[in-house]
């Protein structure tokens, strides 16, 4: 995984509330095996129309926001299926962090996992954001994990949440199963005092 | 007068956890022991392609059990499957479960089903257990007591290594269902209503405990329904404290404990049950008494309204932003506001998934449609969430009932909840579906579901129309 440590990037809005993982990457792009191909399948029924070209008025098929490596987006962004294909497809697409107002569990703890950034704001912020690049699409904004702070570009900084671990992981690179792995004699001794009830075999 | 130390009243939810930390450490997230993990074919691959990557093995296969039921077809199950990308996928399951010693029913299994059909109905699913899979849907096993969530791929591959996860401790939340249900409305429609009234995202960062008289009343597929539907509130868990019904359900199950085991057993899930005196980080209440069956309008599953109900008007909701989520959503739908949804002319019906797709889904529908037709030029289709669930039915003649009716009788698996394996809608089709998820393009591409019980599915299936299922239960 790649570390995340700051970022500056102009944004591309997505003001709708509950973007499910439907919407994200749709079903019929699951049956692959490995990742290949997620990032052009992004968001694909919003961004192709019914004859396969592309919906100009899409704010991902727009010149001015072409390269941004932020999404902003409404509130309950990733709801639904736990398919990781989604934080995978944005990935692939080139976003690294997503700014919204709240995120669903499964999509929040799949986006962490990969180097995706789930930045939470207020509402109020999230508006002033979405006002500032409806009004300029140039404007920037400038995460930085280290300091858990997202610069607005009128020059504000606001604070966001993430969790000791998540964040030291996620400066680092690393992913948790190394630590899980090396937790092995506590699960084991765990599995020695703990009857087992059911086996699948 | 001194009493002795008493322990802390806790929920079930607090003792389901308590039970199953491995290792906490302060300011990093606890380790989570994981009593029984289901794999599924869509999001397996990845896992065990880094399993292989870092030459680690499965831990524990004897708390590992693979099943196909996304991508398979529900038709000619003799033949190969047609679909070189979902023969492909079935097949690499099958393939990493030989190299990786983990029992798999694959698509000739006689247990083979979806996923959150096959854990309860073998006895797998217990109280007390927790549970995780690659699917939000886990959410279901909750229905028996067990902390039961869906995982992504990556956490997939750590419980295959490690049968441990990484979680934060979620907030306990009781959703309270007093009062008592109608003729011909079931638990799809109560957890409709819930989504409808308090939200698509309340249950964030959660884990409920549905309780109530109503909970109690519910039978285990009832149950099931209730707790399915938990993540469509955002809630990736939900609970129901484990009695006699639970009890009942399990015993005898192939893999339920037998002889003394079971005693055992037994005596250690009535211990389960939230104490007296415990306390929720949040509750609500939801009255239930008067509810009408429920049926979705928009694109997600908290857009629903009594079935006697009129959809929305955009223009009376005072936030912009709800307005123009109303308005697209309205606009997908092909729907008007203020216009009625009975009398709407539908396309297809489904009866099925890991929502309502169990024995008792299939004879509600039965009931309804024994002796009668479907409108001629809807499609309707009835999927078995098991090969155990198709052999029962069949074996009840259910499907002579809804063969008789006009149904098409298939093969189990997800079907046309998730229409990955071609059992699809066409852009601009109706669907009343006894599934999960309306949301844009859920069920193919341009396809407009209308989510809501087995019940009011039969009836729209006859009436060729959005329909009451009550007045068919009459006489």
């Amino acid at each position: 995984m790649e570390p995340f440590t700051t970022l500056r990037s102009r944004l591309v809005p997505l003001p709708h509330d509950n973007v499910d993982t439907d919407q994200i990457i749709p079903a019929r792009f699951l049956k692959g095996t490995d990742k290949t191909g997620l990032g052009q399948a992004l968001f694909a029924d919003w961004r192709v129309d019914e004859a396969g070209r592309p919906r100009p008025d899409f704010p991902l098929n727009r010149p001015e926001f072409a390269g941004a490596k932020v999404l902003l987006a409404g509130d309950n962004f990733g709801c639904g299926s736990s398919r990781e294909h989604a934080p995978w497809a944005l990935l692939a697409y080139g976003f690294r962090a997503v700014i919204s107002t709240s995120f669903a569990d499964i999509f929040r703890n799949n986006a962490l996992k990969n180097g995706l950034l789930p930045v939470v704001v207020d509402p109020e912020t999230l508006q002033a954001l979405f006002a500032a690049v409806a009004a300029d699409p140039t404007v920037e904004v400038q995460v930085d994990l280290a300091r858990q702070t997202l610069r607005l570009p009128n020059g504000r900084e606001v604070t966001f949440p993430i969790e000791p671990f998540a964040k030291r992981l996620l400066l680092e690179g690393k992913d948790e199963l190394e630590y899980l792995l090396s937790l092995a004699p506590a699960i084991q001794e765990y599995e020695a005092t703990h009857p087992v009830w059911v086996r699948t075999v | 007068m001194s009493h002795p130390p008493s322990p802390r009243a806790r929920t079930l939810f607090e003792k389901i956890w308590d039970a199953h930390v491995v290792v906490e450490r302060p300011g990093e997230p606890a380790v989570l022991y994981i009593d029984l993990h289901l794999l599924h074919e869509v999001t397996s691959p990845q896992a065990f392609a880094l399993l292989r990557e870092r030459r680690l093995r499965v831990r524990r296969p004897d708390r590992t059990l693979a099943t196909v039921d996304h991508s398979v077809p529900t038709l000619h199950r003799d033949r190969p499957i047609a679909d070189p990308q979902a023969a492909a996928q079935v097949e690499q399951l099958v393939r990493n479960c030989r190299e990786f010693g983990v029992p798999c029913f694959g698509m000739d299994h006689p247990q083979q089903g979806i996923v959150h059909v096959i854990g309860p109905e073998l006895g797998l699913t217990q109280p007390g257990m927790t549970i995780v899979c690659g699917d939000s849907h886990t959410a279901t096993h909750g229905a028996f007591g067990a902390l039961a969530f869906g995982i992504g791929s990556s956490e997939v591959a750590h419980v295959l290594a490690t049968q441990c996860l990484l979680q934060h401790k979620p907030r306990t939340f009781e959703v309270r269902l007093e009062g008592s249900l109608g003729p011909g409305v079931t638990a799809k429609d109560v957890i409709l209503a819930f989504i409808a009234r308090f939200g698509t995202g309340v249950g964030t960062g959660c884990v409920f405990e549905y309780t109530g008289p109503v909970v109690r009343s519910l039978s285990m597929e009832g149950r099931m329904t209730l707790c399915n539907m938990s993540i469509e509130a955002g809630a990736r868990a939900g609970l129901v404290a484990p009695d006699d019904v639970t009890f009942a359900y399990l015993a005898d199950r192939p893999h339920a404990p037998k002889g003394r085991a079971w005693d055992e057993a037994l005596a250690f899930w009535r211990t389960l049950p939230t104490d007296p005196g415990a306390s929720y980080d949040r509750s609500v209440t939801l009255d239930v008494t008067g509810l009408e069956p429920m049926v979705t309008y928009g694109t997600n599953p908290g857009m629903a309204i009594p079935i006697t109900g009129r959809v929305p008007d955009p223009q009376a909701l005072p936030d912009p932003a709800q307005r123009r989520a109303l308005e697209k959503a309205l606009q997908y739908m092909g729907l008007q506001p203020g216009q009625p949804l009975l009398g709407h002319p539908v396309d297809v019906v489904f009866i099925g998934s890991c929502t309502n797709g169990r024995l008792s889904d299939l004879r509600e529908a039965a009931r309804l449609l024994r002796g009668r037709r479907i409108k001629p030029g809807v499609r309707a289709l009835a999927v078995p969430g098991s090969q155990e669930v198709k052999r029962q039915a069949e074996a009840e003649g259910l499907d002579r009932i809804f063969r008789d009716a006009g149904f098409e009788w298939r093969e189990p698996g997800c079907s046309m909840c998730i229409g990955m394996n071609g059992d699809q809608l066409e852009p601009g089709q109706v669907c009343v579906s006894t599934s999960n998820r309306n949301f844009e393009g859920r069920q193919g591409k341009g396809g407009r579901t209308l989510l809501a019980s087995p019940l009011t599915a039969a009836a729209s299936a006859l009436a060729g129309a959005v329909a009451d299922p009550r007045p068919f239960l009459d006489g």
